[in-house]
């Protein structure tokens, strides 16, 4: 294609594939969008990399971190992204707040508006909350974490990560164990990772699993098993979910060592999967639980960079989403 | 929608050929030369201007790649954001000069952009712009040192510039009407 040069340097930057006000997973990306956020990813992690890492690209910009659940990685992941881009970053906390005086969710949407927030990044126990303030918000809604339901800038991440070790993510095995049921981590790495071609493997005690068909309904291509060690056989990835302890208090896991002796990434097991396979984990991790401790910091952890990623991956989404808040 | 030919493939040889020997000249040899491109068309033409300089000088000139998308002034960003390509520099651009290289010189916005970048990477000793085509209409008060050829456009032209390396076919620079 010829290129075109009027007043603006626009036109000297291809556009890409679709306009995107809100994240709220990834079910409704193409391969094509996921492409475009890695690609811009990896040269927001060059500017990380710098002496003085930081672009004016969002000056003037309001973003602000909305955590109503626990959390220190995304946040200040999220928070540094916004301020390696120029962005105001203001961080909201429910406790303090006129939340707790009773203002509803969305009356606090409302001020912020008001007060002149542009992107609002949000997290929350209860699924479904990003997508109920993006109704009554004016600018962008990013989802960090809703229930059970998405984690994209996690997901995102994950694929990074994977692909920046491994050259591609198409037709790699992918092992996910742990509490999928109940994980948000799982669901939106099933959407990004079945997109970009990857086979994915569930892994998971019967309780904290559920039916195969539940789903194959959603992601025909995966593959259950609550037995690890033939899952792992082959695997190019395997990724290990934080075990909650209530999930044992709630009677779904007779006890966490049980879960550990038949589920625990331990040497022994990696042993099984491709030489080459990465180690992963969203954290924050049980060491000793999901994880045995050599595991985690071995030559085929990559769990610090998924860390590290994480912020030019936030940037990535955080700039995507400017042109349209 | 007219078009016509403004410069040939060998017009776009010859260019490259004398930018690189006023490079050359201007700084009296390259030892200090860091040529970097403004993606896209920027950057195979930089990779052009080594090639002849390794020709005429013997030296080989490291050329970097430039992304500006990040420093843009239009960003209100109404609209889709473009994909961010990468930045990368083979050698630290403190205390070289540096020659950045573009296809077309019009507002000289990107050429802004380009400035501020390079400042966020280092210090170098000086800056330089090189562009294959000089149109007018600047916004800002930026020149080229090196220049291919001035054209003189009407606001409600477009300039094309294809090159083999990015668009295929053959080489040339056009004035578009619409």
């Amino acid at each position: 294609m010829a290129s075109t040069l009027t007043a603006s340097p626009t036109a000297k930057t291809e556009q890409t594939s679709v306009r995107r006000r809100h994240v709220f997973d990834l079910d409704d990306f193409t391969r094509a969008e996921i492409g475009e956020i890695l690609e811009t990813t990896a040269s927001m992690k060059e500017v990380l990399g710098r002496a003085i890492p930081q672009v004016p690209v969002l000056r003037g910009r309001n973003v602000v971190t909305m955590f109503f659940e626990e959390s220190t990685r995304t946040r200040i992941s999220f928070e540094l992204a916004a301020r390696a881009l120029s962005a105001n970053i203001v961080t909201f906390s429910a406790r303090g707040s006129s939340v707790e005086k009773g203002e509803s969710l969305i009356d606090t949407v409302r001020t912020l508006q008001a007060l002149g927030g542009h992107l609002l990044v949000v997290r929350h126990s209860e699924s479904g909350v990003p997508h109920l303030l993006a109704q009554h918000f004016r600018g962008s809604v990013l989802n960090a974490g809703d229930g059970r339901h998405a984690h994209p800038s996690q997901a995102l991440l994950d694929l990074f990560t994977i692909q920046e070790k491994l050259g591609q993510i198409e037709g790699l095995k992918v092992v996910i164990v742990g509490d999928v049921l109940h994980s948000r981590v799982a669901r939106s790495n099933l959407w990004g990772l079945t997109t970009m071609g990857a086979r994915v493997t569930l892994v998971a005690p019967r309780t904290l699993l559920g039916p195969a068909r539940h789903w194959q309904a959603t992601w025909p291509s995966v593959t259950i098993s609550d037995v690890l060690e033939p899952a792992i056989e082959g695997a190019d990835v395997v990724m290990a979910l934080r075990i909650q302890k209530e999930r044992q208090e709630a009677g779904l896991l007779p006890s966490l060592r049980e879960y550990t002796r038949r589920y625990g990434l331990t040497a022994a097991r990696v042993q099984l999967a491709a030489p080459h396979c990465l180690v992963m984990h969203p954290g924050p991790m049980n060491e000793g639980v999901e994880i045995m401790p050599d595991v985690a910091v071995s030559a085929q952890s990559v769990i610090e960079e998924q860390v590290t990623n994480g912020v030019a991956v936030r940037m990535a989404l955080l700039y995507r989403l400017a042109g349209e808040s | 929608m007219s078009e016509k030919q403004i410069l040939s493939s060998d017009d776009i040889r010859r260019a490259v050929t004398r930018i690189a020997h006023e490079i050359a000249e201007r700084n009296e040899g390259v030892r200090s030369v860091l040529l970097v491109g403004i993606r896209r068309r920027g950057v195979p033409l930089a990779i052009r201007i080594a090639g002849t300089l390794a020709d005429i000088e013997g030296v080989r000139v490291p050329v970097g790649t430039l992304d500006i998308t990040l420093y843009r002034d239009d960003l209100e960003l109404r609209g889709p954001a473009p994909v961010v390509h990468s930045t990368s520099m083979p050698i630290d651009v403190t205390g070289r000069t540096v020659v950045l290289v573009d296809d077309v010189l019009y507002t000289g916005r990107t050429v802004r952009a380009a400035l501020d970048a390079l400042s966020d990477l280092g210090r170098p000793a000086r800056i330089q712009l090189a562009v294959l085509v000089d149109r007018g209409h600047r916004e800002l008060p930026i020149r080229a040192d090196f220049v291919g050829k001035n054209v003189p456009t009407a606001g409600d032209e477009r300039i094309e510039t294809r090159l083999i390396e990015v668009d295929g076919g053959e080489d040339g620079v056009f004035i578009v009407r619409e």
